[in-house]
This record gives structure tokens, sequence and C-alpha cells, in this order.
């Protein structure tokens, strides 16, 4: 196994990294990162989520400043604040969320900022229809350059932001996850640009979780795994096999002390639930007491199928069964009438009251049930239920009055969580219950759910940290976009067999 | 030593009344007043009874309509409609309290009612108004902005066709009395009393915040969203329409002009006390402080004899100015905190 660094030595390096390292509050998201980059060569990187390549990218496109370390470019230090002087200096990056003007034409995206202007600073509409033109055309795109953005599918307005990119004529391009949107044959025309665009020296980073397509296009592979650099390489020295083991790393034991075996009876199961665009025919049980771990990379529909089976969007066709009987869930009250409960993946978006206190964020949920008489909310029983709660969970306070902003993370996920325990869920829904988490509350917040489980509590547990999913969970179900590719056995189960079932 | 600093810090922070601030400003304000009054004047501002009575009097019907506007803002939303419905409920209170000897009856055969018929009247096209406004922002989900825009134009149209644009007068003794005297102060803080508890100590209350502070979160809390804003809409509407019927006996009469850009005035007493349009924030308290800032504005210019046009001119920047000072207070507080 080339664990041990292979090193590439090229005379002609285009671009290179050195000795990078980035710490976020919490995270140390890049600890030590050093690449070099050949010149007219894909260099792919691939990595767990949250491995530190988005990070590292971010840093070489000029949108995160990095704590220590450098860059070159063609051996020259290269020190950029901005996106905009990254690009002046040739980099130039397509991200993987598209960050276009959906009101405006094809060219007005592309030309943003340096549009041909006249004597009276007014643009020239027809030079820069021409200029589009030329550019699509030179990139065998067919596409209107008067066009607007809004009116167009997914994959060419992709395709737009790529164009945009290259109009740049960069000599460093990022593209993060380019082809989640394309289908295979415009992936193809994509390849084809980049093989042109390598042909006359530019040079790509390339990021990406499918494996047959790294080893399509990519020359040199490097892997990152928590923010370290794990391997450099040709393509050619690498395996699929290998490439997994080093992207997750030593194995765990898969045991964990404190979750009894589950029962027997269901409490929540899915059968042919499709969305459409999200996710297609999952069928699963979950039963009394059992941790069901989700495992999937971004994007693989595993939030969105908690969302449905929340009622906070509805399924196109399949059913969902509580208990064992078909049950129709239209909003999030009847989910939580039919005791479920959804802790969310984003705390700031959907989850936290910013402004309110840590009472106020607790209690909300139980008002339609608890604590009201006449309309009226029965302050001293809540503020004695909530305060049980906090001690129960241990969450770091200075009172219930505390505004939840003030709390750390790890304390504002356990509200949340507190949220919905006072709620007696009989189905727990956890959306990333430990992102963001310092190390001891996110040991506290496992201990908890395995303490629920043992209570009778089934657990729905999606997590992308794939120790959390090993160590919790009595199954795990592994998604791929938008599929369901397998359910293991907490014997079967290991970091392999996940990655290999998530990463097709 | 060590030690004591961190208890002293792990105690619950004391909390100041959030109001305290803009209190001071409606102090400032006054006491500037007051001295203006000596050097200028030669006599009080402020030991005036009845000017005491008359700078809250004419500022009730606002204040009643801010308390409405205030639980909507609370929500993240706004109301523009509150000017219009007050014509409108005017004029359909007033054409239920004509005496039968008035000259242009509208409905010759309803005269003399009992006065609880227009008032009951009036308040019921104003929640009309309300639910309309908020059944069409719960099921369209359009701006807050453009809906209650629309029902701006419309309530005042509906007033000027009530009537085909025609005044209505001769009302009754009866109705003409819940107008007169201090009988409005008593219904605008009444108002401020029972909403104040209901935003406090209610599941309504919990739920206004909640939506107003993270509209995604309290869905996932399980909160029916559009019932709940149908509701808060509904009850601002409710509290125009009876500042509506408390303008028309004001006035002992009904005209389709009435309540002409209150909806702005309610909406500036609101923000002035501590509300904050991006919801999540607002108290009553507060609101009937602004309230009482454009009163005691209102009355200064007068008691100074400072020409009418002049008054308009300054109170759009004492507007800003006051929530300006507001906000740098609250910033210094976090800062320091």
């Amino acid at each position: 196994m080339p664990e041990a660094r292979s090193r590439i030595e090229a005379p002609d390096d285009l671009f290179e990294v050195r000795h990078l390292s980035k710490t976020f509050p919490g995270v140390r998201a890049l600890d030590d990162v050093s690449l070099r980059l050949r010149r007219g060569t894909v260099h792919a990187l691939v990595g767990e989520n949250g491995a530190g390549k988005s990070t590292l990218m971010k840093i070489i496109a000029g949108i995160v400043a990095p704590d220590t370390g450098e860059l070159l470019l063609e051996g020259e230090p290269l020190r950029c604040r901005s996106p905009r002087e990254a690009l002046a200096r040739g980099i130039a990056m397509i991200h993987q969320e598209l960050n276009l003007m959906p009101f405006m034409t094809v060219a007005e995206n592309i030309w943003i900022r340096r549009e041909p202007l006249n004597a009276l600073r007014l643009v020239r509409h027809g030079e820069l229809r021409r200029r589009t033109r030329t550019l699509l055309e030179r990139l065998r795109m067919d596409i209107d350059p008067q066009a607007q953005l809004r009116t167009l599918p997914i994959a060419t307005r992709q395709l737009v932001e790529i164009a945009r990119a290259l109009s740049h004529e960069p000599k460093v391009l990022i593209m993060d996850e380019p082809t989640s949107a394309l289908a295979e044959r415009e992936a193809e025309h994509l390849f084809e640009i980049i093989r042109a665009l390598t042909a006359q020296g530019a040079s790509v980073f390339y990021i990406t979780h499918r494996m047959e397509e790294l080893f399509a296009i990519a020359d040199d592979i490097s892997v990152l795994r928590d923010g370290r650099h794990i391997a450099s390489g040709r393509a050619t020295e690498f395996t699929r096999d290998t490439l997994i083991h080093m992207m997750v790393g030593r194995e765990l034991s898969g045991s964990f002390p404190g979750a009894p075996p589950p029962r027997s009876e269901p409490a929540l199961a899915a059968r042919a639930l499709r969305r459409a665009g999200e996710f297609h025919d999952i069928s699963f049980d979950l039963h009394v007491g059992e941790i069901l771990g989700v495992a999937g990379l971004i994007g693989s529909g595993r939030s969105a199928l908690a969302c449905t089976l929340f009622g906070l969007t509805p399924p196109d066709s399949g059913t969902i069964l509580i208990a064992g009987r078909e049950t129709r869930i239209d909003s999030p009250a009847a989910a939580m009438a039919h005791g479920l409960a959804l802790v969310t993946e984003d705390r700031k978006e959907s989850g936290c009251f910013c402004g309110l206190s840590v009472l106020e964020n607790l209690e909300i949920s139980v008002l339609s049930s608890d604590f009201v008489r006449f309309g009226f909310v029965r302050s001293r029983a809540a503020r004695a239920a909530c305060g049980l709660m906090l001690s129960e969970l241990r969450v770091k306070t200075r009172g219930l009055e505390e505004q939840i902003e003030n709390l750390s993370g790890g304390n504002q996920q356990k509200v949340l969580i507190g949220r919905c325990l006072l709620t007696r869920p009989k189905v727990l829904i956890l959306d990333e219950p430990t992102r963001g988490v310092d190390v001891g509350a996110k040991a506290e917040i496992h201990q908890l759910i395995a303490r629920l489980a043992g209570q009778g509590t089934a657990v729905l547990l999606i997590s992308s940290e794939m120790p959390e999913i090993l160590r919790l969970s009595h199954r795990v179900m592994v998604m791929h976009e938008g599929r369901l590719t397998g359910i293991l056995d907490r014997s079967e189960a290991s970091q392999v067999a996940v990655m290999d079932l998530a990463a097709r | 030593m060590a030690e004591q600093t961190s208890a002293a810090r792990t105690r619950a922070p004391r909390r100041l009344p959030a109001e305290g601030g803009i209190l001071l400003v409606l102090l400032g304000i006054a006491l500037t007043f007051e001295l203006l009054g000596w050097v200028f004047v030669g006599q009080s501002f402020l030991l005036n009874e009845q000017r005491l009575v008359v700078m809250v009097l004419q500022v009730s019907v606002i204040g009643i309509i801010a308390i409405g506007v205030t639980q909507v803002i609370i929500t993240g939303g706004i109301d523009l409609s509150s000017g219009s419905v007050v014509a409108l409920t005017a004029m359909v209170a007033a054409s239920l309290a004509q005496s039968s000897d008035a000259v242009r009856i509208v409905y010759p055969s309803l005269t003399n009612l009992p006065v609880v018929v227009p008032v009951v009247a009036g308040l019921a096209v104003g929640a009309v108004a309300g639910l309309v406004n908020g059944s069409v922002i719960a099921a369209t989900a359009i701006p807050p902005f453009i809906a209650t825009l629309g029902a701006m134009v419309t309530a005042r149209g509906l007033a000027r066709w009530y009537t085909r644009g025609a005044p209505i007068s001769m009302l009754t003794d009866s109705y003409a009395a819940i107008g007169s005297g201090v009988v409005p102060v008593l219904i605008f803080l009444a108002t401020a009393v029972v909403f104040h508890v209901a935003l406090g100590y209610t599941r309504y209350g919990k739920y206004t915040y909640a939506i107003g502070a993270n509209r995604e979160a309290a869905r996932v809390s399980g909160i029916r969203i559009g019932r709940h804003l149908i509701l808060v809409y509904g009850i601002a509407g409710t509290l125009s329409g009876l500042a509506g019927v408390l303008t028309a006996a004001r006035a002992v009469s009904g005209q389709a002009g009435m309540g002409t850009l209150y909806e702005l005035d309610a909406i500036a007493a609101a923000v002035i006390g501590g509300a904050s349009l991006a919801g999540g924030v607002g108290r009553i308290a507060g609101t009937v402080i602004g309230t009482l800032i454009l009163g005691v504005v209102t009355s200064g210019f007068t008691f100074l004899r400072i020409d009418a046009y002049y008054q308009e001119i300054v109170k759009g920047g004492i507007i800003v100015a006051a929530v300006i000072a507001d906000q740098y207070r609250r910033r210094r507080r976090f800062a320091g905190g």
C-alpha cells in the first residue's frame, strides 16, 4: 500500500503549495499541506467530506487566507487577498454552487466587470455578443449569448460558468465537482475542453467524488484526510481500492458498548419513497431502539430524505409507515403528532432562534401540547422542565435567559436536541448532529444517542463522519446520488465497505 | 481571585429593560422642549395637564394601529394598509351611527342604532381586511409589502366608493362619546396592556417571535406558519378597525380621506420603539414610547408656535435620529457585554 508519500519530481511545476495550514474555530481544516501542480496536467484531489479539499482550493483562489505556508506560481511567491487578485494572476475557480446572475444574459454574465465600453463608457452590446460567440464557438458550446440565464437548464448554466472562468485565460483552473450537474455526454464534452486547455499548457485542480471520472481525466492524484496530505502520485500508481483505503484511513472497531440490540417492532419505515431530483426508490425499516446510520457523500439525498420523512417536503410517490401503519405526513406538525422529531443539519439556517433566549428556544416545540393552559404559557412548569433538560444534557450556559447565540456550537446543538426530546419522540431523526461541535460535546452527544436508543427511541442518524456512523449504528444505510446503494449490518459495516457503496 | 472572576461571569447578566434607551430619548426630547419653552414662550411645556392629555390623545389612534403593526413587524412582515383600513372602517361605522335628523342618510331605515352596532361593524370590517391580508400572504407567499400595498389602494378605493365620495355626518351623541375626552387614551392604554400580555405570556406571543426570529426553524418546530400569520394580520386589521371607529367618533363624521399616511406613523412608532424590520424583535412597551415620542414632537412644535410646514420637515429627521441613537446604544451594549 503506497501509504508513504510518493513524490512527483518534475522540473516543470506550474504551481506549488508549501506547508499550508489553516484553522477555523474548533477545526484544523488544513495541516501542513504541500502539493505540486505540473504544467499541462490535471491534478485531482480526493478525500472524504471535510478532508480539507475545498478549503485548500479556496485558499489558492484567494477566497480564504491561510494561517501559515505559501503558494508559488511559476516559482514566484503568490499572495492573493481576493478572488479578483487571483484572477489577475491567472487563477480561476469554478464553484460547486453556481455564482451567476439569473436575470442577465449569458454574454453579460461571462463578461461582467469586463464589458467592452465605448467613448461614453456605455456597454458596446454588439462587441459583447461577438466576443461571447467567439468564446463559445472555440469551446464548442452551443449556447445563445443573448439567452437570459434563468431560462437555461442547470447543466447549461454550469457550462456558462465554465466558459466564464475560461474567458480569463487562466493558467491554473480550479474545478470543484464540475460534473455534479452534468449528464454523461456533457461531462465528456467538459473533459474535451479540459484536454484542450491542458494541451495549451494550463493546469487544472480537479475535485471529484466520482471514481471512474477520476481515472478518466486525472494525470496526478492527491489524497487528503482530516486536513492532512496523505499521498500524491501519478494516477496510474493508484487503484480504486488503494484510494478508498487512503481516504478513510485506519479501520476503526465498529463496537460501541452503549446501545443494546434493537427490538423487532417497526418504528418507522419507507416503501419506494421518491422525490424527483432528490432521491428515488428508498425503502428501509427502522426498529424500536435501533440506530440506523445513513452514510453518503454530500448531495447524496440524505438530508432531502429526512425533510420528506418529517413532512417538510412532500414525496412524489411511495409511502411512509409509522409503527407499521401507513401514515400521511404533510407537515412537521403532523410528523410531531406521530412521534417524530428532527434536528436539522444547519443550526443557523433552520435550528436556532437567534435573538431569543435558551428557554424560548427549548420550549417552542411543546407549546402546542404541554405548558399551555387557555393559551397562556405556564411559565413555571416550562422553566422547570427546560431547566431539567439543560442539566440532563449538561448544557453549559449562564441560565435559561441567556441568548442562544452566546452559547458554543456544541451547547447550541444540545439545546436543539433538547427541544426535540421535550416532545418525547418515538423516532428521532438527527442530521449531522455533531457538525462543528467540539470533541467533549461530541462524546456526550454520542452517549446520549446510545442512551436514547437503549430507552426505546428509534434513531435515524445521518452523518458525514464515518467513525460516528460506524461507532453508533446497529445498521448502516448508504446512499449515492439519490439512490440507496446498500444496507450493511454492523458486522459487515467498515469504512471501506461503506465508502465503496458511497462512491460508485 | 481567578475563581471570583469566573463566578461573576457565570451569573446571568442583569437585563436592563430593553426600552431604557428609547425612554431616555423621549425624556431628552421632552426636556428640550421644556427648556425651549422657558426661553422662548415663557412657560412650562410639561407642567400643563391639558397639554399632556392632548399630547397623548392626538396619538392614541396612531398608537392603537402601531400595536397591531408591531406584531406584524415582529413576524418579519409589514402592514401598509392600516391608514386605508382606518378610512374604510370609519365610513362603515359612521354610516351605521347616523342620527335620524341627519341630512344625507346612507341607510334611511338604520338610524339611531345602539352604539354597539357601528362599533362591531367597524371592528368586523377591519378584521376582514386583516384576514384577507394574512390569507393572501400565507397562501401565495408574496412579500407582505406588496400584499398590503395592494390592500392599501383597494381599501382606500372601497372607502371612496362606499358613498361615492360623500362624507357622512350627523352621528349620534352616544357614538360621538367614544371619541370624546380621554376615552381614546384609555382604549389605547388598555389595548397596549392586552397585547403586552399576549406577546409576553401566551403561546400566540411565543409563536409570533419564533416565526420572526427564524421562519424555517419555526416550521421545523411544528408551528403552522400560514395559520399564525393570518391571525397576526387579522389582529392588526382589527386594531386598524378600532382606530377607524375612534377616528370617526372624534370627528363626528366619516370621510374617505381619513387616516391618510397613518400606516407610516404607526410603522415609525414601532421602529422608534425598537421593533426590527428584520423580524423577531419588538415590544409593545417600546411601541407605546415610540408613539409618545411622535406625540411630544407634534405638541412641542405647536407649543413653540412653529409653522406646521416646518413640523413635518423636522419630524422626519427626528424619527431617523431616534432610531440611530437607539441602535448606537444597543451596539455599544453588545460590544461591551
